[in-house]
């Protein structure tokens, strides 16, 4: 068995009186794919925000590579887990190269310029995602998909064993949202990268991850193997509404039928 | 495109070579013609040696130092709250260390601690509590957006000046003539003692920006990227803060409430140099305060022997220069922030 790099046990987050999260609990082993699904305000992005620190506090336990959060420095941890955060259409006035090389924050001093090795990860980072012909462009001037692939890059760049990303898939057209998924199974097999993938799209999380984390009102309502997850009545129970299902014709696993309105 | 990083370290080669040369040159200038004899040799205690050494000197030593100050005080906001007009200006600081400057006046007070001066103690202060205001504001009710922290700073700004202004009526006429005077915001210093007490104040403000360049970039990104990346972003906003506090507080209590370069001067750099706080911050720091030292030294010559407010020419000056900026090719490329 695989090691355990993300341990959660009866996790729960609130803010002011409002809980967002309650007695969550997964394990996530090297190497994994999971997506974490659910309906909007389930608490999936608030989960991701917990694993990264971004949000701190929260009764229960995270624990990241068998070290508890609250014992790790944002350093330490940054070497462990890195996130792709939502896209908010705001843009900093940084090229591309210079974006990425800010993955290798953790690694570097104060006055010291990136070293032979920051170099090699920023440029091999570029070049995984396919950014490496835009890199001196401003990132005001990406498109949705390429700022999302830069994003990635710069996650990548970090060389941390976890990468969480949140909807990386939103607002991209089919052909960039297929170049995000092969870029992400690519990572997930060729480098061994555990990704952990907050997303919407229930077909692609059944058939791009091993495990699938749905939350429903803050609570874990699935959380297993992706197949057991496609089945009417786990799906009813978790979005409320019916679902028609049906094979897909080259993956061979069931998937869910487009509605007809 | 993004710039080379051997365009730069030349931009900030020309840029200091510009710097050298207003700063040793800007004494010169003035009312008076010196003559260069006198000046090589003080000893000889020539008149001319006394205004060049005693009045001129430090008086570019403030305004470089104030400048510098400023502008550097300015990005770091700028980069703290991802806005372009967030500055110690638009957001109450300065207006708080003013306050607590005008307090000081106002009673009387002649006081120094550890050797720094009471006023420059007070208008600290000043600054560090309106810091806390506005900041403690964003912490209260989360999801604080940036035009509601703006719109903040603007009331924090009128409520402050109104306490000044109420504190300078409640003054006899001495201490409300120099409240007054030094509301106007000046340069008009003589002799070390202005530049050392606003020294120590700038130089550590400044120290610990340099520190930070790394930590800026990420900022600047967003604070959700930069505590991925590993920043500690709690604890660098609370030392960015306490610089800025630092400067804020050492310049306004000397020189009063200049604004403008604390806006402008980082927008200039930025475009020139790109946003990257390795490079900018250096620019920023050398740029602010030989831009406040020219327009000093205009202030005090265009309409000789009378002086103009330095903020006046800051305004005059910087603001076309910035608006042929903006209208330039790279702005729009690279966005403003």
């Amino acid at each position: 068995m695989a090691n355990v790099v993300i341990d959660i046990t009866s996790f729960s987050f609130g803010v002011g009186d409002k809980e967002i999260l309650d007695n969550v609990s997964l394990t996530v082993y090297e190497g994994e794919y999971v997506s974490i699904v659910g309906p909007n305000g389930a608490g999936k992005t608030t989960l991701l925000k917990c694993i990264s620190r971004i949000h701190r506090g929260g009764r229960g336990r995270i624990a990241v590579a068998g070290k508890n959060l609250e014992d790790y420095s944002q350093k330490e941890l940054a070497l462990k887990v890195s996130y792709v955060p939502q896209a908010d259409g705001r843009h900093a006035p940084f090229t591309v190269r210079e974006f990425v090389l800010m993955g290798r924050y953790p690694y570097l001093s104060p006055f010291s310029p990136p070293g032979p090795s920051d170099t090699a990860a920023v440029q091999e980072a570029l070049e995984v995602t396919g950014t490496l012909e835009f890199s001196e462009r401003f990132l005001g001037t990406l498109s949705g998909g390429e700022r999302q692939k830069v994003y990635i890059a710069a996650a990548l760049a970090q060389e941390a064993g976890v990468l969480l990303l949140d909807e990386p898939t939103t607002f991209l057209d089919p052909k960039h949202e297929s170049d995000i998924y092969r870029l992400l199974a690519g990572i997930n097999r060729k480098r061994g990268v555990t990704v952990v993938s907050v997303t919407h799209d229930i077909n692609s999380a059944v058939l791009t991850s091993r495990t699938v984390l749905a939350l429903k009102g803050g609570r874990v309502a699935f959380c297993g193997p992706a197949q057991d997850f496609i089945n009417e009545e786990v799906l009813q129970n978790i979005y409320e509404r019916t679902f028609s299902l049906m094979k897909h014709p080259h993956h061979g696993g069931t998937i869910i039928a487009p509605e007809v309105p | 495109m993004g710039k080379g990083s051997n365009y730069r370290r030349m931009l900030l080669g020309v840029i200091l070579l510009f710097t050298i040369v207003v700063v040793v040159g800007a004494p010169t200038v003035g009312l008076t013609s010196l003559s260069l004899h006198s000046i090589l040799h003080p000893s000889e205690g020539g008149l001319d040696a006394e205004i060049f050494y005693s009045i001129r000197v430090p008086r570019v030593c403030v305004a470089f130092l104030a400048g510098a100050a400023l502008a550097i005080s300015g990005m770091a906001f700028q980069a703290i709250f991802r806005n372009p007009l967030a500055t110690p200006f638009t957001l109450g600081v300065a207006s708080g260390a003013s306050l607590g400057a005008a307090v000081y006046v106002r009673l009387g007070l002649a006081v120094s601690v550890l050797g720094v001066s009471g006023v420059s103690a007070f208008a600290f202060a000043g600054a560090i509590l309106s810091i806390l205001l506005v900041y403690g504001l964003t912490r209260i009710k989360s999801g604080f957006s940036i035009g509601t922290l703006l719109l903040a700073g603007v009331a924090l700004n009128f409520f402050f000046s109104s306490a000044i202004l109420f504190t300078q009526y409640m003054s006899d006429f001495t201490h409300s003539f120099r409240i007054l005077r030094w509301l106007m915001g000046g340069l008009d210093i003589v002799g070390y003692e202005s530049v050392l007490n606003m020294a120590p104040f700038v130089v550590s403000g400044i120290a610990i920006i340099l520190f930070l360049g790394h930590e800026l970039n990420l900022l600047l990104t967003g604070e959700e990227i930069a505590i991925s990346r590993g920043a500690n972003v709690g604890r660098i906003k609370k030392v960015l803060f306490f610089a800025t506090s630092l400067m804020v507080g050492g310049v306004v209590a000397i020189c009063g409430p200049i604004g403008f370069v604390g806006m402008m001067v980082p927008h200039i750099c930025r475009l020139l140099i790109g946003a990257d706080h390795r490079y900018l911050t250096v620019a920023t720091i050398l740029f602010g305060g030989t831009f406040l030292t020219l327009c000093d030294m205009l202030a005090r010559t265009l309409i000789a022997p009378a002086e103009m407010p330095v903020g006046i020419i800051t305004a005059l000056l910087g603001g076309p220069f910035f608006i042929w900026l903006l209208l330039g090719k790279s702005s729009s490329k690279m966005g403003m922030l």
